[in-house]
């Protein structure tokens, strides 16, 4: 379980991280989303004590990181995957991480197969793709046996078949009952790992909520319906309450009456229908809503991308 | 053992396979043995040949101890880079994160691996010493004068070769640990060391000399000296106290801003 309380994080003007509360809680991938810049890999840091919180606190198994004697036992960390020695084996990599904790070194043999890379153990970390390399760093999440992992953007740079084995190894540590938080900035990814999700902008908490809920809240926002008078129909479902735009091909796009009742208004008034047609809004969509105003770094949006999503 | 003690020795264990597991390390200790022992064996053996050459006064303040170990002042530039990297190249790749995630306790890591870096430099520079000492005095031959252990204040000076480049190893530690860059950390060293007393030679008149034998290299280098280098010299002891001193300050400055600064 990882707890924080107006955890709060100030580098001179910027507030990276701005009064967040959140708990983290075992059994479940916990999906920590945000556009780059919202304040994920700070948050992280000042879950593993390497950051002080300007204000608020945030803390590992009702304890302060910073206090653990033995940390590594508590809970494993992925950061970043590049940050090793390059001249260094892999094998030795991991061997100092397990001394410093006193985990055994049989261990290190048991993580390094689970990632698969015993074949190349002792060969420098130096020469190791960014695939190996963020199995190197998921080995040493492991090494410890923690009940509570944490990964940052674990997926990027990864090929397909990289990506398809973290993200059925996090939901097999989630199942075992591990607390496990992963930060993404892509929500398609998050959609597919995560149960629960916890989406932050500029450093606020934006939603703390399971994904099945976000996906409902957002299904059915509107309905597309074609008619052979479109304009007519228009006209007649407005009159029955909906809100009625008319695209330049002559769809029609309507909100707030269902897709049953505007069938039934379209038979009232002898309509012939082409097209009758619920539209979801994506996770996309709804996390882009969410995060719109709180995208911290963005290049001007082409005018063809603003008018498909739009 | 105590849950402190178990602590500590897990620290020391890690710290160990991280200092021996890299082969840059190694190649530099090895560097910095042979600049010691051939860098005496020249200056010994230039001594030697230019005897003749050299008037009274000069074979007078001759220091036949001292310019053996004389490679002791290009061997302190290979260990100083060593302990400035020894942190520096920690932060330079970020492992210095998933070092302080697996042990929060910062100080016990720093302290550490100043421990590990300085018992290595200490036992190899000493027996480096010894052997420059040994092979100089052996290149010393008559006319010219040489030392023998037995003379007064030879064997601390001998010593002081391996003393010195372990305090400056630790210098490096302490420094690489504040500024945390490589080239910073290198360039903060090297400027402290020969920078300084080059600078501070400039200054007109007496000051100059009065300021240079309280500078950290130069105090330090009184240690392995036998026959002072002139008026303004603080003597053996009181310069090895001086040049603890700015280690030990270099040393605690680093280890209060560790403890407050993010990683």
């Amino acid at each position: 379980m990882i707890e924080a309380h107006g955890l709060t994080k100030v580098y001179g003007d910027t507030t990276a991280v701005d009064g967040l509360d959140f708990q983290v809680k075992p059994g479940h991938v916990t999906g920590f989303l945000g556009p780059n810049g919202a304040g994920k890999s700070t948050t992280m840091r000042m879950i593993l004590g390497l950051d002080l919180p300007t204000a608020g606190a945030v803390t590992v198994n009702g304890q302060r990181y910073q206090g653990k004697v033995w940390p590594l036992r508590e809970v494993g960390a992925l950061l970043d995957a590049r940050a090793v020695h390059p001249g260094r084996s892999a094998y030795n990599h991991l061997h100092s991480l397990a001394a410093a904790n006193g985990i055994a070194r049989a261990r290190v043999d048991a993580v390094l197969d689970e990632v698969g890379l015993t074949s190349v153990a002792g060969k420098r970390v130096g020469g190791f793709s960014l695939g190996m390399s963020q199995r190197l760093g998921i080995a040493g999440a492991l090494l410890g046996d923690p009940a509570i992992l944490m990964f940052d953007e674990p997926v990027n740079g990864l090929d397909p078949d990289g990506i398809l084995w973290i993200r059925t190894l996090m939901r097999a540590l989630a199942a075992e009952g591990r607390t496990v938080l992963v930060s993404s900035h892509l929500m398609s990814e998050m959609a597919l790992t995560a149960d629960h999700l916890l989406i932050i902008g500029r450093g606020r908490l934006l939603a703390d909520t399971p994904l099945g809920e976000l996906i409902a809240r957002h299904s059915a926002e509107r309905v597309d319906v074609r008619a052979a008078d479109g304009p007519r129909l228009a006209g007649d479902l407005r009159d029955a309450g909906a809100e009625v735009t008319v695209e330049p091909d002559g769809t029609l796009r309507v909100t707030g009456l269902g897709s049953a009742r505007i069938g039934e208004v379209a038979a009232a008034h002898r309509h012939v229908l082409h097209q009758l047609r619920d539209v979801t809004a994506s996770l996309e969509e709804a996390y882009f809503r969410l995060t719109d105003e709180s995208v911290t770094y963005r290049a001007p949006a082409p005018e063809s991308v603003v008018g498909a999503r739009a | 053992m105590t849950a402190a003690g178990l602590r500590l020795r897990a620290t020391a264990g890690s710290e160990w396979i991280k200092f021996r597991s890299v082969r840059s390390v190694p190649a530099v200790l090895i560097a910095t043995a042979i600049v010691v022992v051939v860098g005496g064996v020249l200056v010994a053996a230039g001594f030697r040949s230019g005897w003749s050459t050299m008037d009274a006064a000069d074979r007078a303040a001759f220091d036949p101890t001292f310019q053996s170990l004389r490679g002791v002042e290009l061997a302190q530039l290979f260990v100083g880079t060593l302990g400035v990297l020894t942190v520096t190249g920690e932060y330079t790749s970020g492992l210095i994160r998933t070092t302080f995630a697996a042990t929060p306790q910062r100080a016990q890591v720093l302290v550490i691996k100043g421990l590990i870096l300085g018992a290595v430099v200490w036992v190899l520079c000493t027996v480096a010493s010894f052997v420059a000492f040994f092979a100089g005095q052996a290149l010393l031959t008559a006319p010219a004068r040489h030392a023998s252990l037995g003379d007064p204040g030879v064997l601390r000076a001998v010593f002081g070769g391996g003393v010195y480049l372990l305090l400056i190893g630790l210098f490096g530690v302490a420094i690489g640990a504040l500024l945390r860059r490589t080239t910073a950390g290198v360039a903060g060293l090297f400027v402290i060391v020969l920078v300084l007393p080059i600078a501070v030679a400039l200054v007109p008149g007496d000051l100059g000399a009065q300021l240079n034998e309280y500078l950290p290299s130069t105090a330090g280098m009184e240690f392995w000296t036998v026959v002072p280098a002139g008026d303004h010299t603080l003597g053996a002891w009181p310069g090895l106290a001086v040049f603890v001193l700015y280690v030990v300050a270099a040393g605690v400055a680093a280890l209060v801003l560790l403890r407050r600064r993010d990683v």
